[in-house]
């Protein structure tokens, strides 16, 4: 855990910083249908969704038009997929967002290709398909809301939401 | 400028030719009843709609209301000009009478339309009229009559002005007809979205859905019976087909793990296409209903969606990344190779065929813009209609010659409401919707 927390620290130093914390301050939910509801356990339980979407980082965010995960990402989801390896009881969606820049249905496709890219990366890391399932968003549910790169930069997400129960 | 040469062909081919005007340029030359259309500047055509004439008590209500649909619709196209009823000199007091033709040119009335209404027993809504051409002192045709229910009285206008206006233009009509579309609610991170019909003009809106899951991108079939629209019912995105008279749904083509949007039907109501995202990849298939038989008809490992055939049913127009932007590509119904269509700079999404078959439109976003355009069907001759922060999703009237599309304010207050244009791209009006509204699709004229 500690070298994924210098990890972040050292991206946040080089203004990747955004990348892997977006989701800590805005305290908004996850964005899509999921992400409430998941509140068992303190953010300083290890084990917990909280610990999860707070501390390790539920999200990782795409440049325009891709799904190409970026070194911060990919160390976002190195944190993810040993926390769901160590905490097997539970199981995950992913949702694929995209910017508002964009027609409603190519982002949808565009998301569901950023929910697949987070989700063939944990699966690589060794987290059993089973338990991962994508959703895409598309445009549909920005959590953040201007009009401006500063906002379309947090809207292109992949966020793993967690759920409880095994995989089925 | 090629669609305004086409236009005024059409127009040019009304028959006509038997009236004398002395408007626009026929002012010398005494011509049809027609409306002129030169280097994109139309000089609507002035008419005048006396209130209707009610033939009994009953039909007093229905008389006026009927009469302002039928100058709205008219008004509405751009196309014509209404002279308001202050300055009329004559009065019409009986739908038979002689018509005053001098009266009506004093004050430059090219058409005159004029009305009854009665109202039978059990509540049937009769409904007669007569065009005049003014200036040639003779009817535009013969006088017709509808009839409906007292419930449909805002029909019995929209059909009055079909007639009168493909009468005048030559053009197919379009007034007599519905828009499904999404009805709005929320702040923009947490849209509500429901399922809505309404009627062309805004009016009579009815929700199909409730608030609950998200909906998104209805089309109609063929005929105007169902619906298809993507859902998040399930939880994940699907096609549903809904069937309009009593609202039953039942999603299409429920594989789990995957993912489906942005259907549409085939020319004949058979066939669905859908676009289907199975391990992050979307590619085009078609779906039969009958049989529930899933063709697949595009694989490429990029983005494949947003098929539309042509109104013959013997190709697909679609949208695919695979240059490395969006961009369109025609090709056979039942799959095969691809080509490209799309030349300019920008990305190019949403195509729909026209029901004429001569064009395509299409949503493109350049240089920070959107816009709604049209492009011949070998791609050329691209001309684009609408520009603002975002415009998106074209649907064509079932005449071909308006389109309907989502606009979308910037902001964290942006909202998204519907208009129109005309395919001369002069006649850009927001259609009015109680609540903010997105995704138009225009249904057939209503039988």
């Amino acid at each position: 855990m500690r070298h994924i927390h210098k990890i972040i620290l050292l991206a946040a130093v080089l203004g990747l910083g955004a990348c892997t914390n977006a989701g800590r301050f805005d305290g908004a939910g996850a964005g899509g249908a999921g992400g409430a509801g998941m509140g068992a356990g303190a953010t300083a339980d290890p084990r917990s969704p909280a610990y999860f979407k707070e501390t390790i980082g539920d999200r990782v965010l795409f440049a325009v038009d891709q799904s190409t995960l970026s070194d911060a990402a990919r160390a976002t989801l190195t944190g993810q997929a040993r926390w769901l390896l160590d905490n097997p009881e539970y199981t995950a969606i992913i949702e694929g967002h995209a910017d508002e820049q964009g027609t409603r249905e190519y982002n949808l496709a565009l998301g569901a290709r950023r929910a697949s890219a987070v989700k063939e990366f944990l699966v690589a890391q060794g987290i059993a398909g089973t338990r991962l399932r994508t959703v895409s968003y598309g445009k549909e549910r920005p959590i953040a809301i201007c009009s401006e790169e500063s906002c379309y930069a947090k809207n292109r997400r992949a966020v793993t939401v967690i759920t409880a129960g095994a995989g089925s | 400028m090629t669609c305004l040469r086409i236009l005024t062909l059409v127009l040019a081919l009304t028959g006509l030719s038997a009236l004398t005007s002395s408007y626009a340029l026929a002012q010398e030359d005494p011509g049809p009843l027609r409306i002129t259309i030169e280097e994109g500047v139309i000089e609507p055509l002035p008419f005048a709609v006396p209130d209707f004439i009610a033939e009994n008590g009953a039909a007093k209500e229905y008389a006026t209301k009927i009469a302002r649909v039928v100058a709205a619709d008219l008004q509405g196209t751009g196309l014509f000009r209404e002279i308001p009823k202050d300055a009329f000199i004559s009065a019409v007091t009986s739908f038979d009478s002689p018509v005053q033709y001098a009266d009506w040119k004093a004050i430059n009335a090219q058409a005159l339309i004029t009305g009854a209404v009665s109202v039978g027993s059990g509540g049937r809504l009769t409904v007669k009229f007569r065009v005049y051409d003014v200036f040639s002192g003779a009817p535009l045709g013969k006088g017709l009559q509808f009839g409906g229910t007292t419930g449909s009285w805002r029909r019995m206008g929209h059909k009055v002005a079909d007639a009168v206006y493909s009468r005048i233009t030559g053009e197919g009509p379009y007034f007599d007809s519905r828009v499904v579309f999404i009805a709005e609610s929320g702040p923009k991170n947490a849209r509500k979205k429901r399922l809505a019909i309404m009627d062309y003009d805004g009016a009579n809106v009815q929700y199909l859905t409730d608030d609950r899951s998200l909906v998104l991108a209805p089309r109609f079939s063929p005929t105007g019976d169902r619906i298809l629209y993507t859902s998040y019912e399930s939880g994940f995105p699907k096609v549903y087909l809904l069937d309009v008279a009593n609202v039953r749904r039942r999603v299409l083509d429920d594989q789990p793990g995957t993912m489906s949007f942005a259907p549409r039907f085939s020319p004949n109501g058979r066939t669905v296409l859908l676009s289907l995202s199975v391990g992050g990849n979307t590619d085009i298939f078609s779906y039969d209903l009958a049989s529930g038989q899933r063709k697949r008809l595009t694989s490429a490992p990029s983005i494949e969606i947003a098929p539309s055939f042509s109104p013959d049913g013997s190709q697909i127009v679609f949208t695919s990344d695979r240059s490395g932007t969006s961009q369109l590509y025609i090709m056979p119904s039942g799959g095969g190779e691809p080509r490209r269509i799309s030349g300019g700079k920008g990305r190019y999404n949403t195509p729909v065929w026209s029901p004429r078959g001569d064009l395509i439109a299409f949503t493109k976003q350049s240089k920070g813009s959107f816009h709604i355009g049209v492009m011949r069907v070998d791609g050329s001759e691209e001309r684009l209609l609408t520009t603002s922060f975002l415009d998106e999703g074209p649907t064509w009237s079932p005449n071909g010659r308006v389109i309907m599309f989502t606009r979308e304010t910037a902001g964290a207050s942006g909202s998204s409401a519907l208009y129109s244009v005309d395919i001369t791209g002069r006649v850009l009006k927001r259609v009015p919707t109680n609540t903010p509204a997105s995704d138009p699709a225009w249904s057939p004229l209503l039988k």
